[in-house]
């Protein structure tokens, strides 16, 4: 296979690769959990706290503009990279679930009545299920789930037959964290337009395998966290269309989101300010800028094509060993390989690579309903970033042998 | 210490094969005291069956699924408790825990009867991610014997 990426170059920008694990080199496969970090958004942390650091909005000193700068052009850059209309659609929330949150609690609460219905599918992450089923006990509405395939594909006929006069809201995963599967958003948001429901999109993964395009998405709102895209953890981002962001309450309240506040009567800020209570993230949204900065440098459409190679090469790999299942196999995926190994729980398979310096996630993934409808307990997952290469599938295959002599299968 | 041997030690024979075949393991349609244990970790789940009769542990079973180091520990703990006092068992419980978790408890003078067979799980100290997984069944037995009625965790 060919392709011009300098892997070798991108090691390098990642100083956490360097290290040891157990004497072994570290095979860093947890990346849909979290990404490591450049230098790039280390050094900008570290400029940014010494030499350009204080509170944001309002302060009349030197430090205070070039922070408020720093951070509102952080908001920009993010406009720019998920292509929103204006910068005041994009709220620096602490990541994906608060996003979630935000979106059911001030969103689709007000305008639930009982007996109406929320859509999601069985592959949600449990930032995309609980937030929903609390507003449903909270209204008396009713939470309906998208049945998936064996191969982790959402039965699109099922989802249309699905809708109904009832249906209010639809929160789905772009791509799943724990299947890789590439959900097909934009037919699925075109069809429940046609019905006038409006959709939120679980980018937690996608905004890190592909380029983001909201207006071409069609989604109503869109959530992403900055730790899994190379940046700081603590930030994250709810991208909202602008006439529904307007006319929602706000979420959390005090200082920053207000216009003027009495003991009479308190009036709040606009957008985006409204959902954006207390001093925020502020090192996060410059960090995480950064990250966006650093990886539109090197270009989304590469990583998604090296990570996609990955895959294969790991996928050809495991499914040889007699033991090894895959659990995700659906035809459009990212770099995502969650598999169970028969025989041996995904604990003790985990350890095992940790000893040879793999780390790879084990366990549900935060997805127990997907997982009971797979049928397993827990999957051993190895997801992939930028800077993985195929030496280090090879070394992650080797692990697996090791599993394979100390369990004798 | 090679970091081989300490895997070795940890998945040493015993132990897979008390994985593969886990002692006591069913169901106890006429027991005195149970419990379910969870460690949501992982999703290790198992319940622990006990009959008591005048605080003797006449018979002990679990049933449930997860990882190796839960399941072996499991079988270990019903063979080191069976016919155990109440006493001898929470005292078993509180050197095994010291063991696991690399404590050094004041031990008394006399050896703790049963805890030789376990002293095979000492590998779990090395693997302090691991140590919910060896403690599981120990706290599920914990529950059964005060009759808990939400499922017991490590947490």
């Amino acid at each position: 296979m060919s392709y011009e990426f300098n892997l070798a170059h991108f090691r390098n920008d990642f100083p956490i690769l360097n290290e040891k694990v157990r004497g072994k080199d570290l095979v860093y496969f947890d990346n849909a959990a979290s990404a490591q970090k450049p230098a790039a958004v280390i050094q900008t942390l570290e400029n940014f706290y010494q030499s350009a650091y204080a509170n944001v909005h309002r302060g009349v000193h030197y430090l205070s503009e070039k922070a408020t700068d720093l951070y509102e052009a952080s908001r920009t850059t993010i406009k720019n990279f998920i292509n929103s209309q204006v910068p005041e659609e994009v709220i620096f929330v602490r990541g994906t679930t608060e996003a979630i949150n935000l979106v059911s609690q001030c969103f689709v609460k007000p305008r639930l009545n009982a007996g109406d219905e929320i859509l999601i599918s069985t592959m949600e992450h449990h930032a995309n299920i609980v937030p929903w089923q609390v507003i449903c006990e909270q209204t008396g509405a009713v939470l309906k789930i998208i049945p998936i395939t064996d191969e982790g594909e959402i039965c699109f006929d099922e989802f249309v037959k699905l809708i109904s006069p009832k249906t209010k809201f639809i929160s789905v995963v772009h791509i799943s964290n724990a299947l890789g599967t590439i959900n097909p958003v934009e037919k699925l948001i075109d069809v429940a337009h046609q019905h006038d429901i409006p959709v939120m999109l679980d980018g937690a993964q996608s905004v890190v395998h592909q380029k983001i395009d909201v207006q071409k998405l069609g989604c109503d709102f869109f959530a992403f966290s900055g730790h899994k895209l190379y940046g700081p953890t603590g930030i994250g981002v709810l991208y909202g269309k602008k006439s529904f962001l307007e006319k929602m309450p706000p979420y959390q309240v005090g200082g920053e989101m207000i216009r003027k506040v009495s003991f009479e009567k308190t009036t709040y800020n606009d957008l985006p300010h409204k959902f954006e209570a207390g001093t925020p993230h502020i090192a996060g949204a410059v960090g995480l800028a950064a990250a966006i900065n650093y990886i539109a440098g090197i270009g989304l459409e590469k990583i998604a094509a090296h990570e996609k190679s990955l895959l294969e090469y790991a996928t050809q790999q495991i499914i040889q060993f007699n033991h090894v299942r895959l659990i995700g196999t659906a035809k459009d995926k990212a770099g995502i390989l969650s598999f169970v190994y028969e025989g041996v729980h995904a604990h003790d398979l985990g350890t095992i690579l940790d000893q040879e310096g793999v780390a790879v996630r084990t366990g549900h993934h935060c997805c127990m309903p997907l997982m009971s409808r797979m049928n397993v307990a827990a999957t051993a997952r190895a997801s992939f970033a930028l800077y993985n290469t195929f030496e280090e599938v090879d070394v992650f295959i080797h692990a697996l042998k090791k599993v394979q002599e100390i369990f004798s299968l | 210490m090679s970091d081989n041997f300490l895997l070795r030690e940890l998945y040493q024979e015993v132990i897979i094969d008390h994985n593969k075949n886990p002692r006591h393991f069913y169901v106890m349609e006429k027991c005195t005291h149970h419990a379910e244990g969870y460690n949501p970790l992982c999703g290790d789940q198992l319940t622990v069956y006990l009959q008591i009769e005048n605080n003797l542990i006449k018979d002990i079973s679990f049933k449930g699924q997860g990882c190796a180091i839960s399941t072996a520990s499991a079988s270990l703990m019903t063979e080191a408790l069976l016919n155990k006092s109440i006493d001898e068992a929470k005292l078993l419980f509180q050197h095994f825990h010291a063991l696991v978790t690399h404590e050094n408890i004041q031990s008394s003078e006399v050896s703790v009867s049963g805890m030789e067979k376990l002293t095979v799980l000492k590998g779990v100290q090395e693997f302090p991610s691991r140590v919910k997984c060896a403690t599981l069944a120990w706290h599920t037995f914990s529950a059964a014997l005060n009759q808990q009625k939400t499922p017991a965790s490590t947490e």
